[in-house]
């Protein structure tokens, strides 16, 4: 008899403890992101495809086209082309195409590159309905243009 | 002011009509906003200023789906289920009184006519289930019937005790006997049972079993039973399925703000009004709502135990403990 009374007003001590901790959530603010309104901002370690970084002083790739990449890469999705132009002492990148439907984002690329050309974006939403849209991303076009590829919108 | 017969009738019916509409609109918005306040989500936000058209969005989606009834099913008992369901609900308003002089009906057998059309709720939704010739349904129909048979028990308990203590089944005079003052609301009559709030707890304990709400919606449990016996429904069935569960909270939280929280009294016993029942009316259904996103829904068996071995006792208990103490005193 004194067990059961204790079953039941225990229990109802319980339930009262629930209402009160969820009382407490209900005025605390809201921890979702809004998406399609807001997005969060990525790490600094997050990984999206590779992009081509151009020197901010001339504007012009840090690529020198040694295509250390390119060998470097155990996909085999990187093609560089480039070509040594009259009075320049280094080679420039005309070419730089990624194959994202092929790479793992393992950096391979990113750490071999002699001249901190390479790094990982920050897109993420790279959605889209045909799969020829990441076959052949040009890096360069995409360096100089300053934007985001074709595809995905919301770089944060 | 007293209207002419003819017109007050008519007034009284729309009037009760665009309640009931209005608030089982409204209290599915304040359902999800109140969802997702306490799991700190924003809710609906899209459709109108802070999702306030949602309801208007929900009904036009519902009205335009194709009406189905499942080719093995009983016709007639199919679609008559959802108005069985609703009609009761705008029945036991009729004699619920909003203030002073604002009711639609004040009967001498309010209470008594409140709780005969409430159990109606229950036999719809059964017939509803049955008529659907589906096995989730027809399980859910008999889930429904034992666990109301089970709550209507400790509920008429209560209401019997209340009964002796206020002497009257009007409803109208039920509130004017608590007037001046939150110490006179008859859940904190002491004098007549120590044990009032308890009564009250009870009350609302099977308040939310006999609307099938969390944790007692044993007739939906969408984890096991699909959607029990709303399964089959589709469209506008549906909605009015879903309409009437608020409807029937509504009817269940008016009933218990007149019963235990004074209706329409104030609680300085001053500046009385329907105000006050509104706000009582809503604090009660929001703790509904509180309820529903606390707990998870329980185990057929301890639903059952809960009734039978806790609520039925202690209820008997209180009858008798309020006879002795009536006499006594």
């Amino acid at each position: 008899m004194k067990r059961v009374f204790q079953d039941v007003v225990g229990g109802f001590k319980s339930l009262l403890t629930g209402m009160r901790i969820t009382l407490q959530q209900f005025f605390k603010k809201d921890v979702t992101v809004r998406y399609p309104h807001e997005s969060l901002k990525m790490a600094k370690r997050y990984r999206g495809h590779v992009v081509l970084v151009n020197d901010p002083e001339t504007g012009k790739s840090l690529c020198v086209a040694c295509k250390s990449c390119e060998k470097a890469c155990p996909s085999d999705c990187i093609v560089v082309e480039g070509l040594k132009r009259e009075g320049e002492k280094k080679k420039s990148v005309t070419d730089f195409q990624l194959d994202f439907t092929r790479c793992s984002l393992c950096g391979s690329c990113v750490e071999v590159c002699p001249s901190d050309a390479l790094e990982f974006s920050k897109d993420y939403n790279l959605a889209s309905t045909s799969k020829e849209q990441f076959v052949r991303i040009d890096l360069v076009r995409r360096a100089d243009e300053g934007k985001k590829p074709e595809t995905g919108e919301g770089q944060a | 002011m007293t209207l002419p017969e003819p017109f007050r009738l008519l007034a009284y019916l729309a009037g009760v009509m665009a309640f009931v509409g209005l608030n089982a609109a409204y209290l599915v918005w304040v359902e999800r906003k109140g969802a997702a306040r306490f799991q700190r989500r924003p809710g609906p936000t899209e459709v109108g200023p802070a999702g306030l058209l949602q309801p208007l969005a929900d009904a036009a989606k519902l009205l335009s789906k194709q009406l189905l009834v499942p080719p093995d099913a009983d016709r007639t008992l199919f679609r008559l289920a959802p108005v069985m369901v609703m009609a009761p609900a705008l029945m036991c308003l009729a004699t619920i009184p909003f203030g002073q002089a604002l009711g639609a009906r004040s009967l001498d057998l309010g209470l008594v006519m409140v709780f005969a059309f409430g159990s109606i709720n229950v036999m719809a939704i059964m017939l509803g289930g049955w008529a659907s010739r589906n096995k989730y349904a027809i399980i859910s129909a008999a889930r429904i019937v034992s666990q109301n048979v089970a709550y209507e028990i400790p509920m008429m308990l209560v209401v019997i005790t209340l009964l002796m203590v206020t002497g009257t089944t009007n409803l109208q005079e039920i509130v004017e006997g608590q007037a001046g003052g939150f110490w006179r609301w008859n859940v904190f009559d002491l004098v007549a049972n120590p044990l009032m709030p308890v009564t009250f707890v009870i009350y609302f304990i099977c308040m939310l079993a006999e609307t099938n709400r969390a944790p007692f919606d044993m007739a939906e449990a969408e984890s096991e039973l699909v959607a029990g016996a709303f399964t089959e429904y589709a469209g506008m069935g549906f909605g009015v399925f879903f309409m009437a569960e608020y409807a029937n909270i509504l009817v269940g939280c008016s009933l218990g703000a007149i019963l235990f929280l004074g209706g329409w009294q104030s609680p300085f016993g001053v500046f009385s009004g329907v105000g006050w029942f509104l706000l009582k009316l809503y604090a009660l259904v929001f703790t509904v709502v509180w309820v529903r996103w606390t707990f998870p829904r329980t185990q057929f068996y301890g639903l059952l135990n809960l009734s039978w071995k806790i609520l039925i006792p202690v209820s008997l208990g209180i009858l008798v403990l309020t006879s002795v103490m009536l006499k006594l005193f």
